[in-house]
């Protein structure tokens, strides 16, 4: 054990046989779980709202979702242009635009669980008292553990920015992390029209 | 640093040369692979010694050796435990160690998230522990609520032992299909690739796909356990269909994950064996293909008495019965190898042998099952049990087996004992089919699974069933003292014992750390017994004097 530089990830230097990033290649195959697990959880809601009074989703408040909608999706171009500023290897305006999607990723968490107290504490809806309730608390409770996730992951970013870890040469990380983000905002996108909307 | 050299200290190392380099986060594939072999081993003797349990409590109709609670615990958690925590991890691990030597990859895509797939699983197997420990878990492996909501917190314990292996599933899948795709050697095509490359592939979009699908009715499940939301209970307006279609949607395509790597091993170990060429390597490759994306689209022939619309009984059917014609291809294809071939029957082959004679079976009585009339007439009987085991027992065990005798001395350096190996492999094979092939009569007199007393008629052939049982625990001591005998006293292998192609033989045995020294070079197709020279050798592949005939 005379060798102590661990370096303990042994990726291969040898170019991949497709030609694919293995990195992104594997956060691509995650993705495709995730929209499995979202299925389930959508088809599960869909049969719970089936089984439910049809005017059951009145008790949500859809202008204030709506404007959180809204700040999610800001976050989204936060993003893109988090990865557009370090292809030109700026990384100040990358922290920049990382830190304000953990601003609107933040307020977006922060709405809904006040939404979740308002439902809850007044006893308007909850996953116990109807199966509209049931499924809409588990496939949005899904999503924004799936954002909490996501602001870890922006946090670990920006801490590797300000270590200088990014250039325009090296920046797969950023653009992994960009991946999950645009992946969990357009499942949102998707659940508001469901659950809000339609 | 040297390609034989350990590399890191303490607890997160790469490489494995001293014992307790395989106690700790390891990321070395070759560790990890072990480390999964024998995780899932011990649960294969955990629950083998339920299934003991069982066949001892059902050897006279009415033993009070258990009660009808523990008698559902103990079910639940074979069939859990041998599903999960032995098929499924065995096959990861013979996987993790043999397909990046195969494709000449120096290690997995990524070896810090293969170590993280192996240590979650620790703790889910942990969980299902405590879970038996604690009692509750009683609703059989397939969970159906609304038992499953209303036992006690063993249930919940199970669902999140689940979740675990459900992510360390999911977690190793990404990596094989990116270490597959993107770690071939130069020169190896996706059709130079060995047939296990392939099975691992299709198994791993099952994986990618499916799994989730049960990680989120597990959620939901718990949900219901724990805050009271109504999923699938009637009482509360919710769809028990809801569960079972979810369910089923996961757990049809996990017999192929089940059966898909097994697949793989028998296509090594048949041309090796027979000394020829693998019959049809496309239609082999395309058919695991073809049953990845058909195995999700017949899960309801599970539910043909649940209530399901009838309508939609004789689709399902229709899928069922055309998803058997990519398995008969493979069957045909391993017949048409082995056909006029220079047989070798070591103990590899001859698990290799039984596991298609075996698996027809099993096969044919899916085909059986798959028809609405006789699927209604046998629902829920020992029927569906035999046929179960003749899949999974008669298959994917025997498949381990194969591929364990043959990569013992690959993995440990040393050659397994060909003697107890022939020992252990008849007391399996004659065990399994006295255990099991009573169970299609007393299924079809009518004798209904996960109960634990039965009516006095019945009595001889379940006694028959646990005699078998009792064999295939014997069958299980040649085996263990085998391979630790073996393991310090075998004879030594050298890299290439059974004269097999194959990048895996090119290296010494075990590998180095870094498997290849020198980037290793890919020529021809993998399987040109006959054809072409062994790598190291001059003439042609033909059986070595002394090996010949086996004996
Ligand atoms: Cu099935």
């Amino acid at each position: 054990m005379s060798d102590t530089t661990p370096h303990l990830t042994m990726q291969q230097s040898a170019p991949s046989a497709t030609g694919l990033d293995s990195a992104k290649l594997g956060m691509w195959l995650f993705l495709a779980t995730e929209v499995m697990l979202f299925s389930a959880m959508i088809a599960g809601f869909l049969d719970m709202r089936g089984r439910s009074p049809a005017d059951a989703h009145h008790v949500l408040n859809i202008p204030v979702t709506a404007v959180n909608t809204f700040v999610l999706i800001c976050s989204s171009l936060t993003v893109a242009l988090s990865v557009a500023a370090i292809e030109q290897g700026d990384q100040k305006r990358l922290r920049n635009f990382l830190l304000l999607t953990l601003l609107f990723g933040g307020t977006f968490l922060s709405v809904q669980i006040y939404e979740y107290n308002v439902l809850i504490g007044s006893g308007e809806l909850t996953p116990w008292n109807s199966l509209f309730g049931a499924g809409f608390f588990a496939v949005t409770g899904l999503h924004g553990f799936h954002v909490f996730i996501g602001l870890i992951w922006c946090v670990l970013t920006i801490i590797w920015t300000s270590q200088g870890k990014f250039s325009a040469q090296n920046f797969m990380r950023v653009e992994i992390f960009g991946l999950y983000w645009h992946f969990v905002d357009v499942v949102w996108i998707i659940l508001f029209v469901l659950i809000y909307l339609v | 640093m040297t390609a034989d050299t350990v590399v890191g200290t303490g607890l997160v190392r790469h490489g494995g040369r001293k014992f307790s380099d395989y106690l700790i986060f390891n990321t070395d594939h070759k560790v990890i692979g072990i480390q999964y072999l024998v995780l899932a081993f011990v649960f294969f003797l955990f629950g083998g010694a339920l299934a003991g349990l069982i066949r001892a409590q059902l050897a006279t109709p009415d033993a009070q050796l258990l009660t009808g609670s523990s008698y559902n615990v103990t079910l639940t958690l074979h069939g859990t435990v041998m599903i999960f925590l032995w098929i499924i991890p065995a096959f990861v691990g013979a996987a993790n160690y043999v397909v990046p030597l195969m494709i000449g990859a120096n290690d997995m895509a990524f070896p810090r998230l293969n170590a993280v797939s192996f240590w979650l699983l620790v703790p889910g197997g942990l969980l299902m522990l405590v879970s038996f420990a604690v009692g509750g878990a009683e609703s059989g492996w397939t969970a159906y609520p609304p038992l499953s909501v209303t036992t006690p917190i063993g249930q919940t314990l199970w669902a999140l032992a689940l979740q675990f292996i459900g992510f360390s599933s999911i977690f190793g899948a990404i990596n094989f299909l990116v270490t597959i795709f993107n770690l071939r050697a130069p020169g190896m095509g996706l059709t130079q690739m060995p047939l296990l490359a392939w099975a691992v592939a299709a198994t791993s979009i099952i994986i990618l796909l499916g799994t989730p699908v049960l990680s989120g009715a597990l959620l939901m499940l718990i949900l219901q356990r724990w805050l009271g939301a109504q999923f699938f209970t009637p009482a509360g307006g919710g769809n028990p269909l809801l569960w079972q279609n979810l369910f089923w949607f996961y757990s049809h395509p996990a017999v192929y994950i089940m059966i898909l790597p097994g697949f793989g091993i028998i296509s090594e170990v048949l041309p090796i064996f027979a000394r020829k060429p693998i019959f049809g390597y496309k239609l082999i490759a395309f058919s695991s293909m073809a049953i990845a994306v058909f195995g999700f689209l017949v899960w309801a022939h599970h539910m043909f008495t649940s209530g399901m619309d009838p309508f939609l009984r004789v689709p399902f059917m229709v899928t069922s019965m055309i998803i058997a014609v990519p398995t008969g291809v493979k069957i045909f294809s391993w017949l048409a190898t082995i056909w006029a071939g220079k047989l070798r029957f070591t103990t590899s082959m001859m698990f290799g042998l039984a596991f298609i004679s075996m698996f027809v079976i099993g096969g044919l009585s899916g085909i059986f099952l798959a028809s609405v009339p006789i699927d209604i007439h046998v629902q829920d009987t020992y029927f569906v049990v035999a046929h179960l085991h003749y899949v999974l027992f008669g298959g994917s065990v025997m498949s381990i087996f194969a591929g364990l005798y043959l990569w013992f001395p690959k993995i440990t350096g040393r050659m397994l004992d060909e003697r107890l190996g022939r020992l252990h492999f008849w007391l399996t094979f004659m065990g399994f089919n006295l255990t099991f092939f009573p169970q299609h009569l007393a299924g079809l007199q009518g004798m209904p699974r996960r109960v634990y007393t039965y009516p006095p008629e019945l009595w001889a052939l379940n006694l028959l069933s646990s005699i078998g049982a009792f064999l295939m625990a014997i069958a299980v001591l040649p085996f263990l003292y085998n391979a630790l005998r073996s393991l310090v006293a075998g004879k030594v292998a050298g890299p290439n014992p059974w004269r097999a192609f194959g990048l895996e033989w090119t290296v010494s045995s075990p590998p180095p750390v870094h498997n290849f020294p020198t980037p290793p070079v890919v020529e021809g197709d993998p399987y040109g017994y006959g054809e072409r020279p062994l790598p190291g050798t001059t003439g042609v592949a033909a059986p070595a004097p002394g090996m010949a005939g086996g004996e």
